[in-house]
């Protein structure tokens, strides 16, 4: 027992960065980025308690959290009704540093609202990719599809990007 | 441009959790101690828990002087928390004496679990010696020891280390607010205090039963039914065996 709420500590804080861009990402807001970090690393642990220690040993720990977020996200997606997104990044949450304000309103105008528009099997796809830096190996277990899926998934999604930002460019 | 589009991307992925992130992941996993206060039969108490049980009680005046003993006392990081469902319902039955809680000791030495452990079987309303603790728990010697592991109780109330206190009568330490309290909490819970330290200089320290031929603690719930007229006082085992008594099984004066 001991051993794997060690185990979970670590994961934790080696991971708690990783996920929260990755629920942004996935949701466009900080709130429920939080939410999906949260969720998923509390899910994480009820599985890690259920582990043999081999299994929590060997585990491959990045490709396995993405996993659980995507679904955990895919499954927020379902029970809620889609949400608008707030482009001027006005949460009512925790105001970040001046920092990640400025950070946040230049995604904000363009790259999430980008991500936006994209259907979920593509956006989960490039997320997972670029903003996650994840291997195509790992991106293909993190949504269990093949590997040649992911590739294509990714590369269909960036075009897609690539398009709507000309779009965008057009309209301003 | 796919180039400006990946880096826009990339730079997503810069995003760091919110301060204090990980610490709420790790509390609401059970991991690391929460607190709120309580008002309870002893008045307002501070308590920690986390997901193995309570960790921590202590009747601070505010939440600020409860974090800080904490942080000195249990050296593990705090946050102020909501109660789970039920855990008043709990916290009063736990004082009551009704039915037990679960406590996180992990803290703690095995001396001093072992000790706490003790501790939590003297009934509501009765009282043992250091050295009853000392020679229960394996260790006859230790009854200075035992103090000190009562001393450091991080959980007074829900842990009795009210219940234990010196053969000689006298009140004793105590961890969760002074002799005075300590007096205060087992007058609450029934003991008469000022009967058994009169006892107690006198050198009385047990109770025999003529009718059963049993010696007890004079608080053991057995000695308390006793007939007036029957009851004998002793002053210790070597008196009670020679006098025909046989120790008490369940307050166990000597060891069985």
């Amino acid at each position: 027992m001991e051993g794997v709420e060690r185990v979970f500590e670590r994961m934790v804080h080696e991971h708690q960065d990783r996920l929260y861009a990755l629920g942004y990402a996935l949701t466009g807001n900080r709130h429920d980025a939080e939410e999906v970090a949260q969720d998923t690393l509390l899910r994480a642990y009820r599985a890690l308690l259920t582990y043999p220690p081999e299994r929590v040993r060997d585990l491959k720990q990045r490709a396995w959290l993405h996993r659980i977020a995507i679904n955990v996200a895919r499954n927020r997606h379902r029970g809620m009704r889609p949400k608008v997104v707030e482009l001027d990044g006005s949460e009512p949450d925790v105001a970040p540093g001046p920092e990640a304000q400025a950070l946040d309103r230049a995604l904000m105008n363009g790259v999430m609202s980008s991500l936006e528009a994209l259907p979920p099997r593509y956006r989960e796809a490039v997320v997972l990719r670029y903003v996650q830096d994840l291997s195509y190996g790992e991106v293909a277990e993190a949504l269990a599809v093949p590997v040649g899926t992911a590739k294509s998934d990714v590369h269909r999604a960036l075009k897609m990007l690539r398009g709507e930002n000309d779009d965008r460019h057009d309209d301003d | 441009m796919t180039a400006t589009t990946t880096i826009d991307l990339k730079r997503l992925g810069a995003l760091k959790a919110p301060a204090g992130f990980a610490d709420r992941v790790l509390a609401n996993a059970g991991l690391i101690d929460r607190y709120a206060r309580f008002d309870t039969v002893i008045g307002p108490v501070f308590v920690a828990w986390n997901r193995n049980g309570v960790s921590a009680a202590m009747r601070a005046k505010d939440a600020r002087e409860f974090e800080e003993w904490f942080a000195r006392d249990v050296r593990r990081p705090l946050l102020a928390g909501e109660a789970p469902a039920g855990m008043e319902r709990k916290i009063a039955n736990q004082l009551d004496g009704k039915r037990r809680m679960r406590f996180d000791l992990r803290g703690l030495t095995d001396f001093e679990q072992a000790v706490l452990m003790k501790a939590l079987e003297i009934p509501r309303g009765q009282v043992r010696p250091y050295g009853w603790i000392a020679r229960e728990i394996g260790h006859p010697h230790a009854v200075r020891a035992v103090g000190t592991a009562l001393a450091n109780n991080p959980i007074p109330y829900f842990i009795p280390c009210h219940r234990v206190i010196r053969s000689d009568g006298v009140i004793g330490n105590y961890s969760g607010g002074g002799p005075e309290a300590k007096r205060d909490i087992l007058t609450l819970e029934g003991v008469r205090l000022n009967r058994l330290q009169d006892l107690a200089r006198q050198g009385l320290r047990f109770e025999g039963v003529r009718s059963t031929k049993i010696y007890c603690y004079p608080t053991c719930h057995h000695a308390k039914r006793a007939l007036e007229r029957n009851v004998v006082w002793l002053h210790d085992a070597a008196e009670a065996r020679a006098k025909g008594f046989r120790p008490c099984k369940v307050c166990r004066p000597e060891a069985a």
